[in-house]
C-alpha cells in the first residue's frame, strides 16, 4: 500500500484517497467549433507514460480536497504532491526510455 | 515439426525421451520480413500462426523484449467464455470460441482447454435483471447462455453458499456451459510451435525501440535493440506496453495501463468443478488441474507498469472469495502476481489500422484479453495479410475514438471483465 503524501493533512495511506485520473487535462473552450479528433483526444487519449505521471488525487476519507501529484508509473513513488491549479513542478524529467 | 502421437509418444517412452527436438528455433533475425509482429504473447503468436496457415503468409517474424508467453499470457486466470452483450463483441469472443473448441487437434498441442462452465452470480436486482438481458442477447447471437436459480447454481457448483445470510446473496446466476479454462503457456508454446514449424522466427530478447519509414511515411521496418530489421507490416501486439511501443512510433493511444492481480491457493484435491465470477462482489474463481485455486482480483486504480499492485485490492477479493465459500476461509495462498494491462475508454479492444500506412495494432483488451487469443489473431492475421480488417473486427477500429461509435462493454458488464 501507497503513502500518499496529502499537502493538506501530511502522509496517509492509499485506502483514503482516489486516483481521478491525469491532470492538466482542459476541457476545449468551444467543443461545437473544433474537429471530431480534437473533441476525441479530449475525451479519450491520455499520456499513460512508464515514468512520472501528473494525476489528480482527492483525499476522500481525509481533508476531503483535491490535489495534484507526480508519481513514477515504474515504481509507483510519489515523486511531488502540489495545489489544483498550480503549474506542474519541474522535477524528475520523463523517463527517457518511456 | 515433430507430430505428437501415441506412436512418437511410445517410442520415446522407449528410448529415455532423448529424441523430442526443440519445439521452436532461436534465429538470427533477417535483413527483411513481409510482416513484422511485435510481442510474443498469445495474441502475437496466434497472429503468426494464422498468417503462415490461413494467409501462407511465412515471411513473419514475432518480436519479443522478453521470453514468449511470459506477460500477460502467462499472468492471467485462464478464464474462456463468449457470452459479451453487444453483437459486435459477441461475433468477435464467439469466433474465438469457436476456434478454442478445435484447438489442441488444430495445434497438435494439448491446450487443456475445458468446458466446465462459467457460472456469473447475481447478488441484486439489477445483477437478475441485467444478466437476463445478456442471456437472451446472447441466445439472439446464437451464444449458449442460460439462467440458473440459486438452488440451480448450488447444483451446479456445490461449494457456493447460498445462504440469504450472506451481505451479498446469491440470487441466481448466468451459466455458460461452453465457458471454460485452459493452460494460458501451453497456448503460447503450441502457437509458437506451429508457427515456428510454417517457417516463422521467433525472436525473444529483442525489443523494438522505434519505426522506420520510407519518405511517403508509410512503414519500412523497425529499429530494434538487436539491429534494424525491414518490413512491408507491422502489427504491433504489446498489451500493456503498446502505449509505450506506439509512443517511440511517434502515436498516442485511447488505453491506460494499469495492474491487474491474481493468486493461486496451495494445491488441494477437486474441489471446485467449475468458473465462477461475480462482478458485484468481484471476484472470479476456479481449480487448476495442480489442484490449486486460480483467484482473479481487480485492477489498481492508477497507471502503473510496476507489475505488482496494492495488498488492498486482493485483500477485497479474498474477503468475497471466503464470503460466497466459507470452507475456503482457512486456505493459504501460495503466490501473488500482477499483469500489466491496457484499458480502453469502452473496455473493448482495438483491432485495425493506424494513422501510419502499413502500421497495425492490436490492443486495449484491457483485463479479459486471454479468452480471445485464437479468434484475436485469427482476425488479426486476416488485417495484416489483406491490409484491411476482417468484418468480425471492422467495429474495432482505433477510429471509433474519434467517431463515437464505441462498443461500451464497460457500461454492459459495469467492471472489469
Amino acid at each position: 500500500m501507497l503513502l500518499i503524501d496529502c499537502p493538506y493533512c501530511g502522509k496517509r495511506p492509499e485506502v483514503e484517497f482516489h486516483c481521478g485520473g491525469e491532470a492538466h487535462i482542459a476541457r476545449p473552450e468551444t467543443p461545437a467549433e473544433i474537429a471530431d479528433a480534437d473533441w476525441g483526444s479530449f475525451l479519450y487519449y491520455r499520456t499513460n507514460p512508464k515514468g512520472v505521471h501528473a494525476e489528480r488525487w482527492l483525499h476522500g476519507h481525509g481533508c476531503g480536497r483535491w490535489f495534484n501529484a507526480l508519481r513514477d508509473t515504474v515504481s509507483d513513488a510519489f515523486v511531488a504532491t502540489y495545489e489544483m491549479g498550480a503549474p506542474r513542478p519541474d522535477v524528475a524529467p520523463e523517463n527517457a526510455k518511456a | 515439426m515433430r507430430r505428437f502421437s501415441l506412436k512418437s509418444l511410445l517410442q520415446e517412452a522407449s528410448s529415455g525421451h532423448q529424441g523430442w527436438e526443440r519445439q521452436w528455433r532461436a534465429p538470427e533475425p533477417k535483413k527483411e520480413y513481409d510482416v513484422i509482429v511485435v510481442g510474443g504473447g498469445g495474441h502475437g503468436l496466434a497472429t503468426a500462426y494464422y498468417l503462415a496457415t490461413v494467409h501462407g503468409v511465412t515471411n513473419v517474424a514475432v518480436l519479443e523484449k522478453g521470453w514468449i508467453g511470459g506477460g500477460n499470457t502467462g499472468r492471467n486466470t485462464t478464464i474462456v467464455r463468449s457470452n459479451y452483450l453487444f453483437d459486435e463483441s459477441a461475433g468477435l469472443y464467439e469466433h474465438a470460441m469457436k476456434l478454442w473448441e478445435g484447438l489442441s487437434q488444430e495445434l497438435n498441442y494439448n491446450v487443456m482447454f475445458s468446458q466446465r462452465g462459467v457460472l456469473m452470480l447475481a447478488h441484486n436486482h439489477h445483477d437478475v435483471i441485467s444478466f437476463k438481458r445478456h442471456v437472451y442477447a446472447n441466445r439472439l447471437n446464437g451464444i449458449d447462455n442460460e439462467w440458473l436459480s440459486p438452488e440451480e447454481c448450488k447444483a451446479y457448483c456445490p461449494p457456493l453458499s447460498i445462504s440469504p445470510e450472506l451481505r451479498y446473496p446469491v440470487l441466481g446466476g448466468a451459466l455458460q456451459r461452453r465457458g471454460g479454462t485452459a493452460r494460458h503457456d501451453a497456448v503460447a508454446w503450441g502457437y509458437a510451435r506451429g508457427a515456428d514449424a510454417r517457417g516463422v522466427d521467433i525472436i525473444q530478447n529483442c525489443e523494438v525501440l522505434g519505426l522506420k519509414r520510407h519518405p511517403d511515411g508509410s512503414v519500412a521496418g523497425v529499429e530494434t535493440s538487436r539491429g534494424t530489421i525491414g518490413a512491408k507490416r507491422v502489427g504491433v501486439v504489446a498489451a500493456g506496453h503498446t502505449g509505450v511501443v506506439m509512443g517511440r512510433f511517434g502515436l498516442r493511444m485511447p488505453v491506460e495501463s494499469v495492474p491487474l492481480q491474481a493468486l493461486v491457493s496451495e494445491p488441494v484435491k477437486p474441489v471446485f468443478p467449475c468458473v465462477v465470477m461475480s462482478n458485484a462482489v468481484h471476484a472470479y474463481i476456479s481449480q487448476s488441474d495442480k489442484g490449486e485455486l486460480v483467484i482473479g482480483a481487480g485492477t489498481d486504480q492508477y497507471v502503473s507498469y510496476s507489475q505488482q499492485g496494492g495488498i488492498q485490492i486482493i485483500n477485497h477479493t479474498l474477503d468475497a472469495i471466503c464470503e460466497l465459500f466459507p470452507q475456503f476461509g482457512r486456505m493459504r495462498m501460495l503466490r501473488s502476481w500482477g499483469g500489466i494491462v491496457d484499458v480502453t475508454p469502452d473496455r473493448s479492444p482495438i483491432l485495425g489500422k493506424t494513422p501510419i500506412e502499413g502500421l497495425f495494432v492490436n490492443c486495449g483488451w484491457g483485463t479479459g484479453g486471454f479468452k480471445a487469443t485464437p479468434g484475436s489473431g485469427h482476425v488479426f492475421a486476416h488485417t495484416l495479410a489483406t491490409g484491411e480488417p476482417h468484418k468480425i473486427n471492422a467495429p474495432f477500429s482505433l477510429d471509433r475514438f474519434r467517431t463515437g461509435r464505441l462498443i461500451d462493454e464497460a457500461a454492459a458488464a459495469a467492471v472489469a471483465h
